[in-house]
């Protein structure tokens, strides 16, 4: 087995997670990634759309916004919002959205807006842009984090986008018709849902990774006595992530 | 079939239709998208202009917004996200403008924005969504009490209701439409006859103009009527909807015009670097935006190799295997 980055493993790992069909609303950065990745790997019937409103683009070239050119080149169709979240929200549709964010609760609800106190903040940042569109509205959602205390945290700064709101059945009796956090993908590992709870778990860790490193790198309690040890990136996975995905290494760094 | 003359009138320069159209406090819809299709020259022209306390409203926006901040150009904004990718991830001055409260911000998401235009489009007090229950986009609110009902500020930042078709336990959020002073766009073509045509993502330029008072378009080209009219499914905007036109090719740069030329990765992280402290910020306002003389001064001072380097692939769109890094 050939050595890889821990960009790669996430990229991969989130990728495996992909059904052949799905739609896959994509961000920025790994998602990107994971994405287009899934598609050339193992779900060629896997559909790339953004919520700018780029649908089913070539990506022959990485995209490194959600607006760039790119992924309105080669696409079935360029439309815009308001028609690529009606697309995200679509109750036939499969739709998957990966999202990264700087802080996530114990149920999968995360921040992106800011640290500290609202509206005059310790850090600002970007905001909710799509997300809490896609956490509110599509099928599932699949999120990125590096896996920190403090990013991990019992009580979010802001709380940006909807995951299992307080577990339970709390985010259905809310209003949510459905969707919710599927799978956290990090640095160390998957953490997935319990199905009752709906509170994290640690699913799987990556070759290398002890589960008592998850625990102690996360700011709440969380159940490591699931785990299950990740598959490595196969030969054909990283070539292709590598030669194909991302060869100019804009995102894999 | 009469002659139409969609532009008499309507062609004007940068700063003719910033002084006819961006008076101080006006609110002011931003066209693009992070990198996309943002009116950089007509952004270029507000700061030149000295425009105060503009009240800016957008879902996801990146380099016109930041710079318009940096320049103190205005004094409250509604937004989903202020970033330009890689190049910033969070805008530089937007993020310094907010920790330091130099600016009032009321946080909304991308779909909640371009709702907000929607509903202003249609003429709609409110348009509902389930995006966003129970999280604080909801629950907390950004603006100053006292400013609400004021001027263009809604009387609240949004409402929650019950769907009246089904019950209790089935809510919504009503959010408040939006009716901007006037909309800033950049579109690659404006037909003889004042037609618009945007060619890649729309983002939510469209709802936006739709719902303004007043709609600015700066465009790469003026092209003949026969051309614009030969396929009108590719149209964007009626001639009735535009009050002014003005013709500033590259008028996007750094940001990205497809089919016409890429984002300029190199100005970009240039910009980055110097929005980093307030001086060279003050610098970059200097050589960038107040020495140059005209938009093509600008570009001059950008240079033909630059130029060159992000123009797009005509088939592609973009700049195929542009350096990126």
């Amino acid at each position: 087995m050939s050595a890889y980055t821990m960009k790669e493993m996430m990229a991969l790992a989130a990728g495996r997670l992909v059904n052949n069909g799905d739609v896959l609303f994509a961000g920025t950065g790994l998602s990107m990634l994971a994405a287009t990745v899934a598609k050339r790997v193992h779900a060629p019937d896997a559909t790339v759309f953004f919520e700018t409103g780029g649908i089913d683009p070539s990506l022959e070239e990485l995209p490194l916004a959600v607006a760039d050119p790119r992924v309105m080149s080669g696409t079935a169709l360029n439309s815009g919002l308001i028609e690529a979240f009606s697309i995200l929200s679509h109750r036939r549709l499969r739709s998957i959205a990966f999202l990264g964010a700087a802080q996530i609760d114990p149920f999968g609800n995360i921040n992106s807006t800011v640290l500290g106190g609202y509206p005059k903040p310790k850090v600002r940042f970007p905001g909710s842009g799509g997300a809490c569109d896609a956490a509110s509205l599509a099928y599932g959602v699949i999120l990125f984090m590096q896996h920190e205390k403090r990013r991990f945290v019992e009580e979010l700064d802001y709380f940006t986008s909807p995951g299992w709101l307080k577990g339970g059945d709390s985010r259905k009796k809310a209003g949510f018709t459905r969707g919710g956090p599927l799978a956290v993908v990090t640095n160390l590992g998957i953490m997935k849902f319990a199905e009752v709870t709906k509170r994290m778990y640690l699913a799987e860790v990556y070759p290398g990774v002890s589960p008592d490193q998850v625990a102690d790198n996360t700011g709440f309690d969380i159940d490591i006595s699931r785990a299950a040890m990740a598959q490595e990136p196969t030969e054909a996975e990283l070539s292709i992530l590598r030669e194909q995905v991302d060869p100019q290494r804009l995102i894999l760094g | 079939m009469g002659e139409d003359n969609g532009l008499q009138g309507k062609l004007m320069t940068a700063a003719e239709a910033v002084d006819k159209f961006i008076p101080d406090g006006a609110q002011l819809a931003l066209g693009g998208f992070t990198v996309s299709r943002n009116p950089m020259a007509l952004a270029r022209e507000i700061i030149r202009a000295r425009r105060k306390d503009l009240y800016v409203v957008c879902h996801s926006h990146g380099q016109a917004m930041d710079i318009l901040i940096g320049a103190g150009c205005v004094s409250r904004l509604e937004i989903a996200y202020g970033g330009t990718g890689r190049f910033a991830p969070t805008c530089i001055r937007f993020r310094k403008a907010v920790q330091q409260g130099t600016i009032q911000i009321e946080d909304y998401s991308n779909y909640h924005m371009s709702l907000r235009f929607l509903a202003g489009a249609m003429s709609l007090p409110f348009m509902a969504t389930k995006s966003g229950l129970e999280t604080d986009l909801v629950r907390k609110e950004g603006f100053d009490p006292a400013d609400r009902g004021q001027g263009k500020v809604p009387s609240k930042k949004l409402a929650l209701a019950e769907n009246p078709f089904n019950g209790p336990g089935d809510k919504v959020i009503l959010l408040p439409a939006l009716n901007p002073d006037v909309t800033i766009l950049h579109a690659q073509y404006v037909g003889e006859d004042g037609t618009v045509r945007i060619k890649g993502l729309t983002f939510a330029d469209l709802e936006q103009a739709r719902a303004s008072d007043r709609v600015i378009v700066t465009c790469e080209h003026i092209v003949p009527r026969n051309f614009i009219r030969q396929d009108p499914d590719q149209n964007s905007l009626p001639a009735f909807l535009v009050d002014a036109v003005v013709p500033l090719k590259w008028g996007a740069h750094p940001t990205a015009c497809h089919y016409f030329y890429d984002y300029d990765p190199r100005h970009l992280k240039l910009y980055g670097d110097k929005a980093q402290s307030d001086d060279g910020f003050q610098e970059y306002l200097e050589k960038w935006v107040l020495e140059p003389e005209s938009h093509e001064d600008y570009l001059d001072r950008i240079g033909v190799k630059d130029l060159l380097r992000i123009k797009a692939d005509p088939v592609l769109g973009y700049a195929k295997g542009l350096d990126r890094r």
